[in-house]
């Protein structure tokens, strides 16, 4: 615990203000990446029904992958053919973003399939045209999956990102092997401590985003607990 | 009036959901299809408002076929109606009612006002209004589904299988309130269910359809009793068909109904045993309203409730022959009771006297 409260480092370049900034750039880039992609994808797949077997494979296989290794391999791979850090820098977010896609789009799918069938079909009946019908129904009551999905794979990725710092480049993955490199238990630790309070943090952020944004129709809370004041600590810039 | 014109509906697979459908439902009427499931009558329904697209042949809205219009905004001018409301979860009441007018541009403040409206027609408490359909009982869920389809005040209305989702107490209640309604509102309604006696009961005029996407007969509630075209139909219109046409028999003035000596609940023993024709006692409050029958030989003091036997039901002095009928068959003593139309004890009737007023009056005339 002792690095962690040393003023020396939480300066520089090598500092942990750095290491953290690098290690949230690199997970919201690659949960940017794996939203847009696996968002629209899993709304396509739950309204058609169609490649629903990707779901099922495709989804799967991507949860056993070995991370460390694929990175490895994509550096060799990618590397080569950039001259700069992005050869490293690439594999690290294509690793990250096949470890979210599979939670979003697994849960995008099954969010609008589990939309009360009823419902829509009063939707249409009544006269919303396709577009209204995703808008206004579907997406609205698929949200409270979709968005645990998102919560999952940003919990994934906030972990994982830790591995970048295998291939040389930063975020607080550094702490973890530069301590391991040195013996050095106290710098693990605070790497590790940084990496478990930044995931509840920002778990803690999306339940927090989800109870405000999820109509309270759907989670059947009735409607005071939206407003309730056990989550006011917790987000200090969002009101 | 909504027709259709030889429509039939054919799958790829070579099933043939509707076959050469000809049907016409007046304006302002209640038009029931009703039938064994697999004879299309949802299908039928749902080609109305194009969710299903005919084969062949025309459906037509007040002489305009269908088929030219836009789907949607054909569809904006019906009203629909289905089995398990499918209200939005995730909307509160009051806004799912105001989702057609909202739906055909009236301002966010006219929609509200117009579905604070709706809930009070509707029987809904306007404490409803922000709670979520997952708050609201089934019944209460298709009040509110009643109320979004006639939130746009459309002239036709399809409803399929409105009523069949929630339990036989509160499905008789909502059929009651609904054909209420339906009287003050008289909108062109095609409703769809498998249950022939809700059909007779709300229906102005029923459509049996048979498996295979036909008609079987298009007729009235007492007509299909009376005069079912074929066996299909007698069979399917069920057993005690001559017992249920009676309830489409107009009961006021046939039956002479005798005087029946009652006592007040609490009422001591020996008024009870001086009272009695028979052994039984016909027992009442203080507003003459009849609770039930009573064994004065068994009673020890007075009367009380526990002494009560509620088997026997009541017939409305303006009600049916059925119930006249029922009233008697059902009751201890034999003799059933009578009430007004604030439930006040008018006397008895006997079975006799009820089978006397039918054989002489082999016509009688229908109450529809």
């Amino acid at each position: 615990m002792n690095y962690l409260f040393d003023p020396a480092h939480w300066t520089g370049a090598d500092g942990i203000p750095t290491l953290l900034g690098e290690h949230l750039l690199y997970s919201m880039i690659a949960l940017g990446i794996a939203a847009i992609l696996a968002i629209p994808l899993g709304i396509y797949i739950g309204v058609t029904g169609k490649g629903v077997f990707m779901i099922a494979g495709l989804a799967n296989a991507l949860r056993a992958l070995p991370s460390v290794g694929l990175l490895i391999l994509l550096v060799l791979l990618i590397s080569p053919a950039f001259p700069s850090k992005m050869g490293y820098i690439l594999p690290s977010l294509i690793v990250l973003v096949l470890l979210a896609v599979p939670p979003i789009l697994t849960n995008t799918y099954a969010g609008v399939r589990a939309v009360d069938a009823a419902a829509v079909d009063a939707a249409r009946g009544m006269g919303f045209r396709t577009m209204k019908i995703l808008t206004d129904v579907q997406l609205p009551c698929s949200l409270p999956l979709m968005l645990s999905g998102v919560r999952s794979a940003l919990l994934q990725i906030i972990s994982t990102a830790t591995i970048a710092a295998y291939i040389s480049l930063g975020g607080l993955g550094r702490l973890l092997i530069d301590g391991k490199a040195q013996n050095d238990f106290s710098q693990m630790v605070a790497g590790a401590v940084l990496v478990a309070l930044l995931a509840l943090f920002f778990d803690q952020l999306l339940a927090f985003i989800t109870r405000r944004v999820v109509s309270p129709g759907l989670t059947r809370r009735t409607f005071k607990s939206v407003t309730s004041p056990s989550d006011a600590p917790l987000i200090p810039a969002a009101a | 009036m909504i027709k259709f014109e030889n429509v039939t509906k054919a799958y790829p697979d070579g099933t043939i959901a509707v076959d050469g459908l000809n049907l016409e439902a007046p304006t302002g009427k209640l038009t029931i299809l009703v039938g064994p499931s697999g004879c299309g009558k949802t299908t039928s329904l749902r080609m109305i408002n194009r969710l299903i697209e005919p084969t062949s042949g025309t459906i037509y809205l007040d002489d305009q076929p269908t088929s030219g219009m836009d789907a949607a905004l054909l569809r904006r001018r019906i009203g629909y109606v289905i089995q398990h409301a499918g209200l939005f979860p995730h909307r509160t009441i009051v806004d799912n009612i105001a989702t057609m007018p909202l739906l055909l541009g009236e301002s966010p403040k006219k929609a509200k006002m117009r579905a604070l409206e709706l809930m009070e027609r509707v029987g809904l408490p306007a404490s409803f209004e922000k709670r979520y359909p997952w708050q609201l009982s089934g019944g209460q869920q298709q009040r509110v589904g009643v109320a979004r389809a006639l939130a746009a005040d459309p002239a036709f209305m399809l409803m399929d299988e409105p009523f069949s989702a929630v339990d036989p107490v509160v499905r008789a209640q909502l059929q009651d309130e609904f054909l209420r309604l339906q009287r003050e509102i008289g909108k062109t309604i095609i409703m769809v269910t498998h249950d022939i006696d809700e059909a007779l009961k709300l229906g102005d005029q029923v459509a049996v359809m048979r498996v295979g996407g036909h008609l079987a007969q298009m007729a009235t509630p007492s007509e299909l009793l009376t005069a079912p075209a074929d066996d299909f139909v007698a069979d399917f219109v069920g057993r005690d068909r001559g017992y249920r046409s009676l309830g489409f028999t107009d009961s006021s003035g046939a039956v002479d109904i005798r005087e029946e000596a009652f006592v007040q609940l609490g009422a001591p023993a020996e008024e009870a045993r001086s009272k009695t024709s028979g052994s039984w006692v016909l027992v009442v409050d203080g507003n003459r309203k009849p609770l039930g029958w009573a064994q004065p030989e068994r009673i020890a003091v007075e009367v009380r409730r526990e002494d009560l036997n509620l088997s026997g039901t009541s017939a409305s002095s303006a009600g049916t022959m059925r119930q006249l009928l029922d009233a008697a068959l059902s009751s201890p003593s034999r003799r059933g009771v009578v009430v007004n139309s604030s439930g006040e004890l008018l006397g008895t009737v006997t079975a006799t006297d009820v089978i006397k007023a039918i054989e002489a009056e082999p016509h009688l005339e229908t109450a529809r």
